[in-house]
């Protein structure tokens, strides 16, 4: 049975920016059904669905939100829209297809958190997309679906504002995001406090994803038990948004249930159709750049909550996959992540800051054609004590860098050794020199 | 619905003794004010539209925030040299910030930042003489299926071939969707 699409079911529909063509497929239908059942059945049932949240962390959505404190007089919800993670671009098609959807998710989400603001934190790089919510916001708002008394409910009022971020990677971490929205640089905080009793403006604060808001309106549409058979229960239910990127011929955003296999991604005919010009794999990013690399030899992996694991890496992560091909320079591949990390690194931890900028350091050592063979060993023993004193650093970053870092130097090893024994430097690394 | 592109026309130049924030740039900012517990909250929106307003954000202009919004200067400082998206220097009226990561970089993105170089006469992080042009780079623009791409303003152009670069740059709509 072909598998039917939940979360891109409007994307190729004409006008499916607009309120009424989303009335029209059954939108905001949801968020009255949420209105009738009440706020307890309606966490209830997030919960039946074992939803996990879609921006790389993978907890539980219902439970998240069963920490706020109950007393709780005023909360937020932060809406994860900062996606910035190389590879993935999935928050921004729901965003620029089907922006109400995104919006009814957030009403439902804020009914049954008690939310009364819930701020869109995006990423200040998505124009497009910010003009396209500004105006499915001022429609749902003309609808009574934001602002007092929603859908004439007594008991539920809540408002939604767009809050642009400003070019820092580390603003996706759930409290940089925090900081950020409260004026500050995006240093995140250190926890506990989680941001469900202390977050923005020291108050109860719920951080979820776009794509994870998104999955609620369907659970709440068409009930827990249905979203939790699609995919592979009971750890990874519901439905996906993958993206394939790279040399691949359909480069693009793909749904599937959870535990699509990276080959399927990247070669089935609904998906990334195989490589371009009889391109050949020579390794794949299969979740984001921080989840880490699998080789040709592994690409049976399933993108789901638990096997990536199995692969040496960081885990699901957004499940946007990266394909690099056999003419790629792998210590070029080596030189841009460890950029990406050393650049991005908020810098509070002495860990992170300095371990991502000798890593990077060492890199460009390589590429320049200087390198040493203890060069790899170096770059291992400070991924093992960069990251991997888990939980030591104040945010996931320094672990973001340690698994690709680490895998592709452990499962390309040779490739490397033989680059440091018999190659010259990249050109244009020597040239910048 | 006003899509707000930032201003390239004006210069920001302190006049003497004169605030720069206008009353018309202050009430843009203080429109923010209920959306947030906080003034400080309101710091990066008026970060914002001060850099929309005038194409940067000066010293002068930094002040006349702190004040407005009672955050000290320095804070002020503080917040907006974290956040790349801001500068306190002139810019080209045009800003090309092409997308450096991984993905983009699998499909070319040197060959292109080359052919920008070249036709520009400029390197990264660089500004043409006739405040034209400035030619940036940043890490993944989230449109990593369109790779190698860049961002002209707030246009994004996808599957940029070095060849594309002259005729790209020639529209004079180039960074107008
Ligand atoms: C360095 C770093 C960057 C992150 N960037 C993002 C991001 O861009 N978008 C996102 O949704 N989550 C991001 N996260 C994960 C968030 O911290 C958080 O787990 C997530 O927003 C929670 O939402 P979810 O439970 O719905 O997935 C990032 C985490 C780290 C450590
Ligand atoms: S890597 Fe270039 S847009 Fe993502």
């Amino acid at each position: 049975m072909a598998f039917e699409p939940v979360l891109s079911r409007n994307f190729n529909v004409p006008g499916s920016q607009s309120i009424d063509v989303y009335r029209q497929r059954g939108g905001y239908r949801a968020i009255a059904k949420a209105l009738e059942m009440g706020r307890d059945a309606v966490a209830e049932e997030v919960k039946k669905s074992n939803l996990r949240g879609r921006g790389g962390a993978g907890f539980p959505a219902g439970t998240k939100w069963s920490f706020l404190p109950p007393n709780r007089t005023v909360t937020y919800l932060c809406v994860n829209a900062d996606e910035s993670e190389p590879g993935t671009f999935n928050n921004r098609y729901i965003m620029e297809l089907d922006p109400h959807m995104l919006l009814e998710g957030i009403l439902i989400a804020g009914y049954t958190t008690r939310a009364t603001i819930a701020y869109i934190y995006l990423r200040v790089e998505y124009h497009k997309a910010y003009r396209i919510l500004q105006k499915a916001l001022e429609e749902a708002y003309a609808a009574n679906l934001f602002g007092k008394n929603i859908l004439g409910n007594p008991d539920f009022s809540m408002d939604c504002y767009i809050h642009r971020g400003a070019g820092a990677y580390v603003c996706g971490e759930e409290t940089g995001l925090i900081e950020s929205l409260e004026g500050k640089r995006g240093w995140p905080r250190i926890k506990p406090p989680f941001p469900a009793i202390a977050g923005a403006f020291g108050k109860p604060t719920v951080v979820n994803n776009v794509e994870t808001l998104s999955c609620v309106v369907p659970i709440i549409d068409r009930g827990a038990a249905w979203f939790a058979s699609i995919g592979l229960p009971p750890a990874s239910t519901g439905p996906k948004l993958y993206t394939v990127s790279g040399p691949v011929k359909r480069p693009g955003c793909y749904e599937a249930p959870l535990g699509l296999t990276v080959r399927e991604l990247i070669e089935g005919k609904d998906f990334g159709q195989g490589m371009q010009d009889g391109k050949k794999i020579k390794a794949v990013i299969p979740g984001g750049l921080s989840v880490g690399f699998l080789t040709s030899d592994e690409l049976d992996c399933k993108l789901d909550f638990d096997d990536p694991r199995k692969y040496g890496l960081l885990g699901l992560g957004t499940a946007g996959a990266i394909v690099i091909d056999e003419s790629v320079d792998l210590r070029q591949v080596l030189m841009n992540i460890a950029r990406f990390y050393s650049t991005e690194s908020c810098g509070q931890c002495t860990q992170c800051r300095e371990g991502t900028m000798w890593i990077y350091k060492i890199a460009r050592r390589i590429a320049s054609g200087t390198g040493r063979l203890e060069d790899l060993d170096l770059i291992t023993e400070i991924t093992a004590t960069m990251g991997m004193m888990t939980g030591r650093s104040i945010c996931g970053h320094a672990d973001g860098a340690t698994f690709p870092l680490k895998t592709l130097i452990k499962k390309f090893r040779l490739d490397f050794e033989n680059y440091i024994r018999n190659q010259k430097g990249v050109a244009e690394v020597i040239a910048a020199q | 619905m006003a899509w707000q592109v930032i201003n390239r026309e004006i210069a920001a130049a302190p006049a003497d003794g004169k605030p720069l924030l206008t009353e018309e740039v202050k009430a843009k900012i203080a429109r923010f004010f209920p959306k947030y517990e906080t003034r400080r909250a309101v710091l990066i929106p008026a970060l914002h539209v001060v850099q929309e307003t005038f194409g940067n954000v000066s010293y002068q202009a930094m002040k006349e925030i702190g004040e407005f919004l009672a955050v000290p200067p320095s804070e002020v400082l503080d917040t907006m040299s974290f956040y790349s998206h801001f500068w306190t220097g002139d810019r080209g009226r045009k800003v090309i910030v092409v997308c450096r990561s991984l993905s983009c970089q699998v499909m070319g993105h040197e060959a292109l930042l080359e052919a920008l170089r070249r036709h520009l006469a400029i390197s990264e992080h660089e500004t043409t003489p006739d405040g034209q042009w400035s030619l940036m780079t940043e890490e993944c623009l989230g449109a990593c299926e369109h790779g190698p791409c860049m961002l002209i303003n707030e246009r994004l152009h996808a599957k940029v071939r070095p060849d594309d670069v002259a005729r790209i740059l020639a529209d004079p709509n180039c960074d107008k969707e």
